[in-house]
């Protein structure tokens, strides 16, 4: 309902994988581990640590296994990686991951560029993937990527967006994340996408993971808000940039979303200071500024 | 309120607007009043006051000269930008940036439909702006003691008096005047902001004649639930039309802030206006919209 919003949400901290997979910048496995751990005292729920892709296309993630295995892991907070295909899968199982993600698209031309097969086959891939993750209890996060714009193809039909999510959910995944991958959309575009797709996936299982690359993120959440998602993705810092629109950013911030979200009276569960701590932390490491208006607000230097 | 000059009423009538605007090809199909919302529960048009040549260049490190303030107008003035804020009759002992007010005001080329409003704290500086051929003023009061003591050196009273020498003589010339309220969703002295006190400023200074209302976030600290509160309160002294919000993006709240408050112009052109004083002041710039779209972001 317009203007009713959830009373809590969950925050999905992207940061540690799709943040850091878009940096310029390699960091060393200890910084990773240890912006993993502080993430975890902030009172994140979701942490996406890693993702086990061949380093060959993503050497930034080239020390997954070593992440996965470094790091502390809290109870009540859950570690998700990726996982492209059945070998990635069964490599971040020996690795100790207990959920995954699998990343699809509502784009052909995005998904032949971005993993070099058509959707279909991208979701034949998957479904070895899910069959897998069901024996072994594994929970399974579905991304969709370019809901509300393709770097390529452009302007993105609802319809299509609806239907793989709609695929993905059928075949196992308890959530489903829309990306806008390149920040293309507005408040209007999210509205009539999220219309139609709920009529597919029951909101409870929506998420939205917005990229701020025109500004228009918090603006988006905030339309995704009022319709009934609860859940959304951000990246601390607002690490990681937008690889088709060179000096463009990329995910929102994290310490941005909480600050918005505190303001609504909306609960996350997250400590703004200790958030604000990490980003300082990781844009050391990475020699780079924050891209979060809140930390740059709040700095004092 | 006092007799709404004969020169308001375009501003005030959003179908005269739209005809004036050479960029809009036809009017929307449905030609309601500005405040009317679509299906979705939005206006179908938005007015949007470009502050950059006042407010932003006020606020910049370097100083820019007189001709590339010109220019930059020039170039705003071609986006198809309603109104475009132009400088500040301010002493230039207070606002050294805003030094050269009169040059920029007499240098600017002056184009059909777009309203060149300037900055006006008192007596003094309206008869500066209307010697120097201003048409239309603004007055800037604020919702905080503090702020207002710190800002211009007098209480909120105080500076209400002043405001309404203005509008008094602007009434007498029929000029119209913009009404300015700070730090309505909080002040850097005070802290939180009352919804109230908001109203009240905002209902003094569209009782003494300001034709429309411009309420400032002026620290950025605002979020949509404030937002909201603020504006109700202040809706029970002022109709929306003659409402604007202003909001600063500190704290990267603006746009969801905006979009609350409202539940269009050639954006190409404006992004080269953009890129031009950008390169001018040797910064980045601050768009996320133009940082996607050019290539580099960045100076020459």
């Amino acid at each position: 309902a317009s203007g009713a919003y959830p009373k809590r949400v969950k925050v999905v901290e992207v940061g540690p994988r799709d943040g850091l997979q878009n940096e310029k910048n390699v960091v060393p496995t200890p910084v990773k581990i240890n912006l993993i751990n502080m993430l975890s005292e902030t009172g994140l729920q979701v942490i996406e640590a890693t993702s086990f892709v061949s380093p060959k296309w993503v050497p930034q993630m080239a020390d997954h296994t070593e992440v996965m295995q470094g790091i502390q892991k809290f109870p009540g907070i859950s570690y998700p990686v990726l996982t492209p295909n059945l070998k990635g899968f069964q490599a971040a199982v020996a690795a100790g991951a207990k959920e995954v993600s699998i990343f699809g698209a509502a784009s052909e031309l995005f998904t032949q560029k971005n993993i070099n097969c058509s959707i279909e086959e991208s979701l034949e891939r998957f479904e070895e993937v899910m069959k897998a993750a069901r024996e072994a209890n594994i929970p399974v996060r579905g991304y969709v990527s370019c809901v509300l714009g393709c770097p390529y193809e452009g302007k993105i039909s609802a319809a299509k967006v609806a239907e793989v999510s709609k695929k993905m959910y059928s075949m196992g995944c308890y959530e489903i994340s829309l990306g806008d991958t390149i920040g293309v959309g507005t408040p209007g575009s999210m509205r009539e996408m999220l219309a139609v797709v709920m009529k597919e996936v029951p909101v409870g299982a929506l998420a939205v993971h917005c990229h701020d690359t025109y500004g228009q993120a918090l603006a988006n959440i905030l339309v995704a808000l009022q319709m009934g998602v609860s859940v959304v993705d951000a990246s601390v810092a607002g690490l990681g940039g937008c690889p088709y629109a060179q000096g463009a950013s990329g995910n929102v911030a994290t310490e941005d979303l909480v600050y918005m979200l505190n303001g609504l009276g909306i609960h996350t569960g997250v400590d703004l200071q200790k958030l604000m701590d990490t980003g300082t932390f990781i844009c050391n490491a990475l020699n780079r500024k924050t891209n979060s208006k809140v930390s740059q607000a709040s700095c004092r230097l | 309120m006092g007799t709404v000059p004969s020169a308001l009423k375009h501003c005030l009538s959003y179908q005269h607007l739209l005809k004036e605007q050479l960029w809009i090809a036809e009017p929307p199909a449905a030609a309601h009043p500005a405040q009317e919302p679509q299906a979705s529960g939005l206006p179908e048009y938005i007015k949007i006051v470009e502050v950059g040549p006042r407010d932003g260049l006020q606020n910049e490190k370097v100083i820019v000269p007189t001709d590339t303030k010109i220019e930059l107008i020039n170039q705003l003035s071609k986006t198809g930008l309603p109104a475009i804020e132009v400088t500040s009759f301010v002493s230039s002992k207070w606002v050294p940036q805003m030094a050269d007010h009169k040059e920029v005001m007499r240098g600017i080329e002056r184009h059909p439909g777009v309203q060149y409003p300037v900055l006006t704290p008192n007596l003094q500086g309206f008869h500066s702006a209307i010697a120097a051929g201003a048409t239309e003023v603004s007055v800037f009061g604020a919702a905080s003691e503090s702020f207002s003591k710190m800002n211009i050196n007098c209480s909120i009273e105080e500076s209400i008096e002043r405001f309404e020498e203005v509008t008094k003589s602007a009434r007498n010339m029929n000029i119209p005047v913009r009404g300015y309220v700070s730090c309505a969703l909080g002040c850097p002295y005070e802290g939180n902001v009352v919804p109230d006190k908001v109203a009240e400023v905002s209902k003094r200074l569209y009782s003494m004649g300001c034709y429309e209302i411009s309420l400032g976030d002026t620290i950025g600290v605002g979020t949509p639930g404030s937002m909201k509160k603020m504006l109700e309160a202040v809706m029970k002294e002022i109709p929306l039309s003659a409402l604007a919000v202003h909001c600063h993006d500190t704290y990267g709240q603006a746009l969801a802030n905006i979009l609350t408050a409202i539940q269009g112009v050639n954006l190409c052109a404006v992004m080269e206006a953009g890129n031009f004083i950008c390169t001018a002041l040797n910064k980045k710039t601050n768009s996320k919209v133009a940082q996607a779209s050019f290539s580099t972001g960045t100076t020459n």
